[in-house]
């Protein structure tokens, strides 16, 4: 038991679903949208993770991992990618309209606005 | 011996995403991103995915990696403001981040024994399409429907961002390189490409039998093709130009219409003809290379951000 809780398959997809954590934790946390971005990346990225630890604990037929779900997540890391550049193609549009690239206090905030 | 490699590359992963979180300026943030980019290449070869692992080195490291630094040169002075950085509630974030993560570590704890697999049915149709890669064979023929809708997914992301650009830019080039280029930059944007494209024609060839593939292939004569843009060696091309419009449908466009042609010669839609499907699906990859080539060096580019010539 103790053996296959420490296989590849399982140590990965346990990190895989840290790393989802850690992206998750970014994309509500920070204030800069470029984080949050890449908090978004670090999301997916272990999402996939965890999609290749199930690809390799099907590994049957002669292969050494299931291909359908390795196929899956070579679309998911594109599509991730188009979504990447399209939010990265707001954002600097949004800090060529404004100056601003982070999300602050909302100006309607008038006791926040005295604070500082 | 593997298991301490595994625990290594684990520690390197989590370590990079905990300084991602914790760091103070972005610019760290997005450098750590692409060292991560790179270990977790490895570990999808850890875990015998050699496609999946260049498609993340290629895309998730290198590409994404670009457009996040550059994205993050144009926006410093927003970014070197002091922002508040924690807000409140952050504790109540962390407990549904703990919870997403444990309820991940569950699932992958819990998998079904055996494993539920579909590597029977992708193996069966690898020998109706004379491939030996079974990923690009269930890329191109046992799930093309995924791959044909992602390649649209592309296009549309490309639309979108062009349509960013204020409206008297419309149909203009973006802009891609510094003012004051460095002399090295320029040496590397004559040298490398040669090389680039040699690496990128391999890989492609390779793919219908051995790891690799269109996307491997696509980004890296994307990459090659940045750089002498960025060198400023060739100018970026305005995105009203036909040839380049055919350039980016045409992958799809050739797709989708051998699809269409299955109605006629296969079983129907997106099949293959027994003993056509070889040279198909290659020819496919072929044009499909470059569209994803041509999408992926636009997507880096930006939207438009010079007038088009009249």
């Amino acid at each position: 038991m103790i053996a296959s809780a420490l296989s590849s398959a399982n140590l990965f997809g346990l990190c895989g679903a840290s790393l989802a954590g850690f992206g998750l934790f970014i994309v509500i946390i920070h204030a800069s949208l470029l984080r949050r971005i890449v908090g978004f990346n670090l999301l997916g990225a272990g999402i996939f993770l965890v999609f290749g630890a199930i690809a390799r604990r099907g590994a049957a037929a002669g292969f050494d991992g299931d291909p359908v779900p390795q196929a899956m997540v070579i679309t998911g890391i594109v599509v991730a990618f188009s979504a990447t550049a399209l939010s990265v193609a707001l954002l600097l549009r949004l800090f060529g309209l404004t100056g601003r690239a982070a999300f602050d206090a909302p100006p309607a905030d008038a006791s926040r606005q005295d604070e500082t | 011996m593997t298991l301490g490699l595994d625990l290594t590359l684990i520690a390197g992963l989590l370590a990079l995403a905990l300084h991602v979180v914790i760091v103070r300026d972005d610019r760290n943030a997005v450098v750590a991103f692409v060292a991560f980019g790179l270990l977790l290449g490895l570990a999808w070869v850890r875990l015998y995915s050699v496609d999946v692992a260049l498609t993340e080195a290629a895309i998730g490291g290198g590409v994404t990696g670009v457009l996040l630094l550059r994205t993050e040169a144009l926006i410093r002075p927003a970014s070197a403001a002091p922002t508040a950085s924690r807000r409140s509630g952050g504790a109540l974030a962390a407990i549904a981040c703990v919870l997403l993560a444990g309820g991940l570590a569950i699932a992958v704890l819990s998998f079904p024994n055996p494993a539920p697999t579909l590597a029977p049915e992708a193996a069966e149709a690898l020998g109706r399409t004379g491939l030996g890669n079974p990923v690009t064979a269930v890329l191109l023929a046992y799930r093309s429907l995924d791959t044909l809708l992602e390649k649209i997914v592309l296009i549309i992301a490309l639309v979108g961002l062009w349509s960013l650009a204020p409206e008297t830019l419309w149909g203009g080039a973006p802009e891609l390189h510094p003012t004051a280029i460095p002399e090295p930059l320029v040496y590397l944007a004559r040298v490398l490409p040669p090389f680039g494209v040699l690496i990128a024609v391999y890989e492609f060839w390779v793919g219908a039998d051995a790891p690799g593939g269109t996307f491997q292939a696509g980004t890296i004569l994307a990459a090659m093709y940045l750089l002498v843009l960025k060198a400023g060696l060739r100018p970026a091309p305005e995105v009203k130009r036909t040839a380049l419009r055919v350039l980016v449908a045409g992958g799809p466009a050739l797709f989708l219409a051998v699809g269409f042609l299955g109605f006629l010669m296969a079983d129907g839609f997106l099949s293959f003809p027994d003993g056509a499907a070889k040279p198909l699906i290659v020819g496919i990859e072929a044009a499909l290379t470059l569209s994803i080539a041509g999408i992926l060096s636009l997507l880096v580019a930006g939207p438009p951000s010079k007038a088009p010539a009249p």
